[in-house]
């Protein structure tokens, strides 16, 4: 395999991708309504609930619904800590994962078929590098993009959420060692699920919107991981996640594995 | 010059019903500069593609450098230098980010990079605009670019598809003489698909004509137009006095002559039936008692060629 060549291409996408607004303002977008805007509007919930003569208690009734697990990571919280862990902590614990999974996705889906788009692709077939370091370059740059995102993502909304409940919580609680699995373990996996799957989409659309389409897709099982985490169907431990992640790199693994044997470069000239 | 560098047996590629290349079988020797004609659709770029090992075929082999570009695509790519249809450029990149990335996509020795880029942004008049965004250039500039990034890791063989489209005379001039210097002092193979007739004719050392995909004419543009053009041109000037006598010298022999003779410019142009029949023009003309001071014939060139096979393919 051929690093540098390899390396070349990832410069190239990396440097191409973020000047594309049709790929940024949705990241940007969403970092900041995720990653700023629900912290402070959680961290102020108490204040703005004061103000209107309700309490934090009458949410109470909800949190005792929630499974056995859940309740025993907020026992010893006051009931305002509570709520606050457990919609900073633990509610929106799954809708992270979209921010990577999208990322990595909308970068995949322009990577062959954003290029056919662009009529930038024949240069690159032209080069002596072979299918599968074309591959596997063009699947680096939607991962480590994804990664990178995710972890300066993840770096503001740590800073957001101790900041934002400060005055509730008095002491930097966040993150905890469940973000960090996520962080570290599930989220690269993930990243590299929604990349390998959305080139070897790319590599088949005729244009970035329609493999984008597709992008919009993969997310939807993380929307129903959140949903199911809110209504307290399910609680997501340390453990799950590292099953989730195990599961979930083996799936990546599978797919690149499968995607790199399968990807010919005349196939997107001849398509 | 014998060498071998391009030999094509029977290549054929479809496409679905479409048959873009077919039973194609041509040699290219080292060092020539050797012209890929045919009209849009004809199948020039589906050959370069085949042949750089982008696409298979259908059947029918081919060997390029030595290598079979199924086998031994990138290392046949690594000696290969390639200039697009298009000039498949990111417009959001510098000159400098593209050429950069294209040095370490062709493995250039590090230190050697900065230094050749320079050379060939000199080279092509690109250096001032080297670190703006390829968004903000001319087609002229973009073409030169692409055109630099094929030369960047000074390639055996050239392919250039239409290299000299969307520039201006004096930009298309210098291309051609690059194109020149590279084959002739350099002793780089071109392989050049072109619609312009008179660069490939002032360029080629010798042409292939395809017409759908299939190979119709192949030689040097010389031997084409000996075999190909059936009529020509030849300017005669005669005694003014003997212009009448003359006219009906050359209408009494319709076998020889074609068509009414003409007078543009004070001297005579008539159509003869073919090169080898000028000395017998010549000799009955002199045998009638007419004094021939100038018999020209006109120069025959490689758009005649091509639209002979044309029309006859056609069957105008």
């Amino acid at each position: 395999m051929n690093a540098r060549a390899m390396f070349a291409i990832v410069r190239k996408d990396l440097k191409v991708v973020i000047q594309n607004k049709n790929v940024v303002t949705p990241i940007i977008i969403i970092i900041a309504v995720f990653f700023t805007g629900l912290p402070w509007l959680a961290g102020l919930a108490p204040t703005i609930l004061h103000w209107f003569g309700g309490q934090m208690s009458s949410l109470e009734g909800i949190l005792a619904k929630m499974p056995a697990g859940m309740l025993q990571e907020l026992s010893g919280y006051a009931i305002t800590q509570k709520v606050l862990v457990f919609v900073l902590v633990y509610m929106l614990l799954p809708f992270f994962l979209i921010i990577p999974l999208m990322t990595a996705s909308m970068l995949a889906a322009d990577s062959f078929a954003g290029e056919k788009e662009r009529k930038t692709l024949e240069a690159l077939l032209y080069t002596p590098t072979t299918d599968r370091e074309l591959f596997i370059a063009k699947m680096l740059s939607g991962w480590l993009a994804a990664i990178a995102v995710a972890l300066g993502g993840f770096l503001i909304y740590a800073v957001n959420v101790n900041a934002a409940a400060w005055s509730q919580m008095q002491r930097i609680f966040f993150p905890n060692a469940l973000w960090l699995v996520l962080v570290l373990w599930v989220v690269p996996a993930l990243s590299g699920l929604g990349v390998s799957l959305m080139v070897v989409v790319s590599a088949h659309a005729q244009g970035f919107q329609d493999a984008n389409q597709m992008a919009g897709l993969v997310v939807l099982p993380i929307v129903a991981l959140f949903y199911a985490q809110m209504a307290g169907a399910i609680f997501i431990n340390i453990s799950i996640l590292l099953l989730m992640g195990l599961v979930i790199w083996l799936l990546a693994g599978l797919l690149i594995w499968l995607g790199s044997r399968n990807f010919q470069r005349n196939r997107l000239l001849a398509a | 010059m014998n060498t071998s560098v391009i030999t094509i047996n029977q290549l054929t590629r479809h496409f679905k019903e479409t048959v873009a290349v077919d039973n194609l079988s041509l040699e290219v020797r080292a060092g020539e500069i050797f012209g890929f004609l045919g009209h849009n659709g004809a199948g020039k770029t589906t050959t370069v593609r085949l042949l750089n090992g982008v696409i298979e075929p259908t059947s029918g082999g081919m060997r390029v450098l030595g290598f079979d570009p199924q086998v031994d695509g990138p290392a046949l790519r690594a000696r290969t230098g390639v200039l697009t249809e298009t000039p498949s450029l990111d417009e959001r990149l510098t000159a400098w980010d593209i050429l950069g990335i294209y040095a370490d996509l062709y493995a250039i020795p590090r230190k050697a990079i900065k230094p050749r880029i320079q050379e060939l942004l000199a080279e092509f008049d690109l250096a001032d605009r080297a670190s703006e965004k390829v968004g903000g250039f001319s087609k002229g500039m973009k073409q030169r670019l692409a055109l630099t990034r094929a030369l960047l890791h000074k390639p055996e063989l050239l392919f250039l598809d239409e290299a000299t489209s969307g520039l201006d005379p004096v930009s298309s001039h210098h291309v051609n003489e690059l194109i020149e210097r590279m084959a002739r002092r350099e002793g780089c193979t071109v392989f050049m698909c072109t619609h312009n007739l008179v660069e490939a004719q002032r360029l080629c050392d010798r042409v292939a004509i395809l017409e759908h995909g299939r190979l119709v004419a192949l030689g040097t543009p010389a031997e084409l137009t000996r075999q190909y053009v059936r009529r020509l041109d030849v300017e005669i000037e005669v005694a003014e006095e003997q212009t009448e006598i003359a006219l009906n010298v050359l209408r009494s022999m319709p076998q020889l002559v074609l068509g009414e003779p003409a007078k543009p410019n004070g001297a005579l142009v008539v159509t003869i039936n073919k090169r080898e029949s000028i000395p017998d023009v010549l000799a009955f003309m002199v045998q009638n008692h007419v004094r021939v001071y100038r018999m020209a014939p006109q120069e025959v060139n490689l758009e005649q060629v091509y639209f002979t096979l044309h029309e006859e393919k056609e069957g105008v």
